[in-house]
């Protein structure tokens, strides 16, 4: 087993003595790398890593102003908004006094309106009344003036048919109270 | 053959060797890191090899290897990629679809990796995390396809990323500090005077041991991974029964799947380390 093992062994150092080593450094590799490297660093930086990082850097940038733009606006939208609110509270607050003040002068102007018209009422009816009173008296008077009359001519007439006394006397009150009281 | 290995000589076991090696003894596991080493060659077996060119420069083998032609890929796709998502970034500023996830991607590394490791002045650095990130996650992804090769489990890559890591987190602290003031901050306040000259030293090799640990931690969970999938598989043939391939092929998935998770992991932790020690180096008040 062991001698298996050390036959392997030195079959791999074997090995590498023929074909160049696992840790063989071979100079015309590092030459080669060297070359390489420094070409591909050259061209990169030139072609890719200068465009690119600045691209990246370049959106970054667009990015963090166009995110700092927006909070600024938002932060303006929420003053505009605080601001538009209060100006809304202010007019609702205006329009209140407004309309109570006009349900106060509507009131004062009807209670006014409803006393006026009250005197005005009470001054014509007692006009009307006045007025019904004098014409009241005014008719009764020309009544009268009539019935007198009336009464002339009744016993005008009776007189020329029968001039009987006790007949007139009788005639003239029962034509008295014939007639109306007042 | 047994007494002879018990004889417990380097001798010994070097004839061993040879001798198990001529009998075309099944003990040869390079066919594990034949997968995971270097090569001179694309293998797409069993259809064939693709030859690389070896170049042969001032004395140095500057060969392409597989490695390398995977690294290119990379380079290639990276640059692709990236070009196309910046290029949807002029027609908005918003992404759609595949920009969007990659977007996500590189929001994550400067947002939740870099920015709060280094913190202040941290933009300078982002090109080099941002690139190291997405190098390292493409070749491990890379690495998962079939065919392919993993070029971050290969210690050379690994430790010259680290390397590179390396000078620039010293790059960044002195930029900060000075030179002086930089190396005056490793050491932090209130040592005894007679200890300073030891925790200098000792401030010195913690600088050297982080991209050490760098490298051998990219290196290490990337090969692990492939070495352990393949070990799977390898079940198969080395208890020559088909039966255990189901058990061997559910498990070797399941180990596929957790790459995908290490892949992440592995260009993540590379990322936010070097980050951290950036941080550290630049900002040295403790």
């Amino acid at each position: 087993m062991l001698a298996m093992f050390n036959l392997a062994f030195i079959a791999l150092i074997e090995a590498e003595e023929h074909k160049g080593g696992l840790l063989d450094v071979n100079p015309g590799l590092i030459f080669w790398t060297v070359i390489t490297f420094l070409i591909l660093l050259f061209i990169l930086k030139k072609v890719a890593w200068k465009p690119i990082i600045g691209a990246l850097d370049e959106r970054e940038n667009f990015i963090k102003d166009s995110m700092q733009r927006a909070e600024a606006a938002k932060n303006e939208a929420e003053r505009l908004l605080e601001e538009n609110k209060a100006n809304l509270a202010r007019a609702e607050e205006d329009a209140q006094k407004v309309i109570a003040q006009g349900r106060e002068f509507a009131e004062k102007l009807k209670a006014q309106i409803l006393s006026e018209s009250k005197t005005e009422a009470q001054k014509m009816i007692e006009n009307a009344s006045a007025e019904i009173k004098r014409k009241n008296v005014e008719a009764f008077e020309s009544l009268k003036a009539e019935v007198a009359m009336i009464a002339v001519q009744a016993a005008e007439k009776i007189l020329r048919e029968n001039l009987d006394k006790e007949k007139q006397n009788n005639l003239v009150n029962k034509f008295i109270d014939e007639l109306p009281k007042n | 053959m047994v007494t002879y290995i018990q004889a417990d000589t380097v001798k010994a076991v070097q004839d061993t060797i040879s001798q198990a090696a001529a009998k075309g003894g099944n003990t040869d596991s390079g066919w594990i890191l034949h997968h995971i080493l270097d090569a001179n060659y694309l293998d797409f077996e069993p259809f064939g090899k693709i030859p690389l060119p070896q170049i042969h420069l001032f004395g140095l083998d500057l060969s392409i290897t597989r490695h390398v032609v995977f690294m290119w890929l990379a380079l290639v796709l990276l640059v692709v990629i990236f070009a196309s998502v910046a290029k949807s970034y002029k027609k908005s500023l918003v992404p759609k679809g595949f920009s969007n996830l990659m977007e996500l991607l590189v929001v994550f590394v400067r947002d939740e990796i870099i920015r709060p490791t280094i913190g202040k002045g941290y933009e300078k650095f982002l090109p080099y995390l941002l690139t190291v990130f997405f190098f390292i996650l493409i070749g491990n992804f890379i690495g998962l396809i079939p065919y392919s090769a993993t070029f971050p489990s290969n210690i050379s890559v690994t430790a010259t990323l680290a390397a590179i890591s390396f000078f620039v987190i010293q790059a960044g602290g002195i930029r900060k500090n000075g030179l002086f003031g930089y190396f005056k901050g490793l050491v932090p306040h209130g040592v005894p005077f007679w200890l300073l000259p030891v925790m200098f030293i000792v401030e010195i090799l913690g600088l050297l041991t982080k991209p050490f640990a760098l490298a051998i931690r990219l290196f290490a969970n990337m090969t692990a991974g492939h070495i352990v999938i393949l070990a799977l598989l390898g079940l198969i043939f080395i208890l020559k029964t088909p039966f255990v391939a189901p058990v061997s092929i559910a498990f070797a998935l399941f180990i596929y799947l957790l790459e995908i998770l290490v892949a992440l992991i592995q260009a993540y932790i590379f990322t936010m380390l070097s980050s951290l020690f950036i941080g550290m180096a630049v900002h040295q008040e403790h």
